[in-house]
């Protein structure tokens, strides 16, 4: 069996599953946040009652992060009434806004707060929540109903999926990221290439990564339809584990004699950074071949491109040069933020690299990822054309519909905000 | 799940993503309160480009200005219907706009799984591209249990693939009546 299957296997009680059964299963962990929330709570009283109890308060995580720093009245109603939801069930894993518990954007804070543990099985109202499965745990995204079902009963039916198997060989150049090589994925495979199945990184290159540039590659394994993404867990991943969490967890590997669904190889010294054009993850091109794209803005942010190392990756080209078009930094989660402030690029932290050089510095959270609101953070209002560290460039995701979104690695963003068009990393690094 | 369903059809491209669905600044309204709750009506499929509202032709809204119903019944799209977030708004909009079926080439996980367990719009897969063989406005009839498809403007009958072992939820109405009525979830549980 696959790593995937193991876990699933282990959450219904069974030794042996197959690919195609759908089983239930318990649930580990349930997290959601300030959009699917209050639904998912509204069908959870519709259904269990308005006195029901949640299945179990310790499993139930809830972070708001999407819609928080906007005068909307409706985005902060809907903070109201999870906060209102934490405090009638004495929930103790409640992220409140405008609190020192806040955290920012829901998979990062999973991470950073000792939820993610290799072996277990994660289930999140956010199609981004594959994330988690950067730890060897299977975790997947859903609706508010599933979510509702989960918070009354603690289960979920799930299709055992098939796996897809992506190795990566050879040592990444510097001048390539995580982001170059998921976007490369969904380049070959396409936005539905991997749609029920699973995706698992594997490689020598895969386990030369830290667990954020890990992360990088299973939160983007939805862009290319995948219902989750995995990564076999080693000594960088029980390191960062046992850094966060005392709770006890057990790694699973695939079988030797495990069975894939298909097989792609790649050698990470042959790649070459490359963005994703408008308006699909999967309209994949060098960037050498769009080099020259005049760009109105750049963005840094968002759970698969605002992590420290995202920061740190654009801080070394933007250090000591200022950005000749707006450029918006949003810190995935406040640890990050606070990150900023502490980590330097020779003596200097990466908050005033970024200020220096005429960055617009942004809150933690999801900010201009999903568009929002009309008064969020760096938000597309009319025809811009940017280069994003994000990851999803469908109409409008950024906020206008007619707005143009090119996904990039950081190192491809920063060289682009120097220039004002798209640049190729290589160009700029020393 | 209604045995024969009727209308007319709504047709778009290929990976309709839920933020063309519904876009994401509309995600703040209340589900459960009636004056809110109407404005996924109002703004569903408003995130799809304008020139591709409406296939062939383009520019045609799917609920028009200041409505909150819609006229169409069928959505007719391509592949991977539905990528993109996990948000359950995406179905319930549609649903919340009258309409009744989607037929598209094939589905994204999240988004199928959602019209399944919430009990909304009906999504049936067809066996072939659709989308450039049907028009908006085309009348359509779809027997759903058959999987048979008609579309009285054209003539033209279709054979859609079956719903498979996810009937059973459809049949039940949601994933919480499924559950109750395989015992996942005691009887006593809530209420019906
Ligand atoms: S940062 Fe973007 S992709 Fe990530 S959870 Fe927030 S909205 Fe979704």
């Amino acid at each position: 069996m696959t790593i995937t299957e193991k876990v699933i296997a282990r959450h219904c009680g069974r030794s042996r599953i197959a690919p195609g059964e759908s089983v239930w299963v318990e649930v580990d962990i349930l997290m959601t946040h300030d959009v699917c929330g209050p639904p998912t709570i509204d069908i959870f009283k519709r259904e269990f009652g308005e006195e029901a109890k949640v299945w179990d308060p310790e499993k139930l995580v809830i972070l708001p992060d999407h819609y928080i720093f906007t005068q909307n009245h409706h985005a902060n109603r809907n903070v109201r009434l999870l906060r209102a939801f934490a405090e009638e069930h004495d929930l103790p894993h409640y992220y409140d806004v405008g609190s020192p518990r806040y955290k920012g954007v829901c998979h990062m804070a999973l991470a950073e707060e000792g939820f993610n543990r290799p072996g277990s099985l994660l289930i999140g109202t956010d199609s981004h929540t594959c994330t988690s499965g950067a730890f060897g745990m299977f975790s997947t995204g859903v609706g508010n109903t599933d979510a509702a079902l989960i918070m009354g009963t603690g289960k979920i039916w799930l299709r055992v999926p098939e796996t897809m198997r992506f190795i990566f060989e050879g040592v990444l150049p510097p001048y390539l990221m995580a982001k170059d090589l998921i976007l490369a994925v969904i380049g070959d495979i396409g936005c539905d290439g991997a749609t029920y199945r699973a995706m698992e990184f594997d490689g020598e290159s895969v386990y030369s990564l830290s667990m954020q540039e890990r992360m990088t590659l299973t939160n983007m394994a939805i862009e290319a339809g995948g219902k989750n993404g995995i990564i076999a867990p080693d000594q960088t991943t029980i390191e960062y584990v046992h850094a966060r969490t005392d709770a006890p967890f057990e790694c699973v590997y695939s079988d030797e004699d495990a069975r894939f669904y298909s097989e792609y190889r790649y050698d990470v010294s042959t790649l070459e950074p490359v963005v994703a054009k408008p308006h699909r993850p999967d309209n994949r091109a060098s960037v050498v071949e769009v080099a020259g794209t005049s760009l109105d803005r750049a963005y840094v942010g968002s759970c698969t491109g605002g992590k420290l190392e995202d920061f740190q990756a654009a801080a070394q080209i933007i250090k000591g040069q200022e950005v000749v078009i707006d450029t918006y930094i949003v810190p995935a989660t406040t640890e990050i933020s606070n990150a900023l402030r502490t980590t330097t690029l020779d003596g200097t932290t990466l908050w005033d690299v970024f200020v220096e050089a005429g960055c617009k510095m942004g809150q933690a959270s999801c900010a201009a990822c999903l568009g929002g609101p009309p008064d969020t953070f760096g938000r597309m209002q009319g025809n811009e054309v940017v280069i994003s560290t994000t990851n999803r460039n469908f109409p409008g995701r950024m906020g206008s519909k007619q707005a143009s979104v090119y996904l990039a690695s950081p190192l491809t963003v920063a060289a682009s905000a120097l220039n004002g068009v798209i640049t190729d990393p290589r160009e700029v690094l020393v | 799940m209604e045995s024969n369903v009727r209308g007319l059809a709504y047709v778009v491209g290929d990976a309709i993503d839920t933020d063309q669905i519904i876009p994401a600044e509309h995600l703040v309204y209340s589900l459960k309160k009636p004056d809110e709750r109407r404005m996924y009506g109002r703004f569903a499929m408003s995130g799809v480009p304008v020139q591709v509202q409406g296939l062939p032709e383009g520019h045609v809204p799917f609920t028009d200005p200041d409505k909150y119903e819609s006229r169409f019944t069928f959505v007719i799209g391509g592949t991977n219907f539905g990528c993109g977030s996990s948000r359950e708004h995406a179905p319930f909009a549609l649903t919340e706009a009258g309409a009744k079926v989607v037929i598209a080439e094939s589905y994204a996980r999240i988004f199928y799984r959602n019209t399944i367990d919430g009990g909304f719009v009906v999504p049936f897969e067809a066996n072939e591209k659709i989308n450039d063989q049907i028009c908006t406005g085309d009348d359509l009839e779809l027997d759903t249990r058959l999987g048979q498809l008609t579309n009285h403007t054209t003539g033209k009958e279709y054979l859609l693939k079956p719903l498979g072992d996810v009937a059973e939820i459809l049949n039940a109405g949601n994933v919480f009546e499924y559950a109750r009525q395989n015992g996942l979830i005691a009887l006593s549980d809530g209420i019906h």
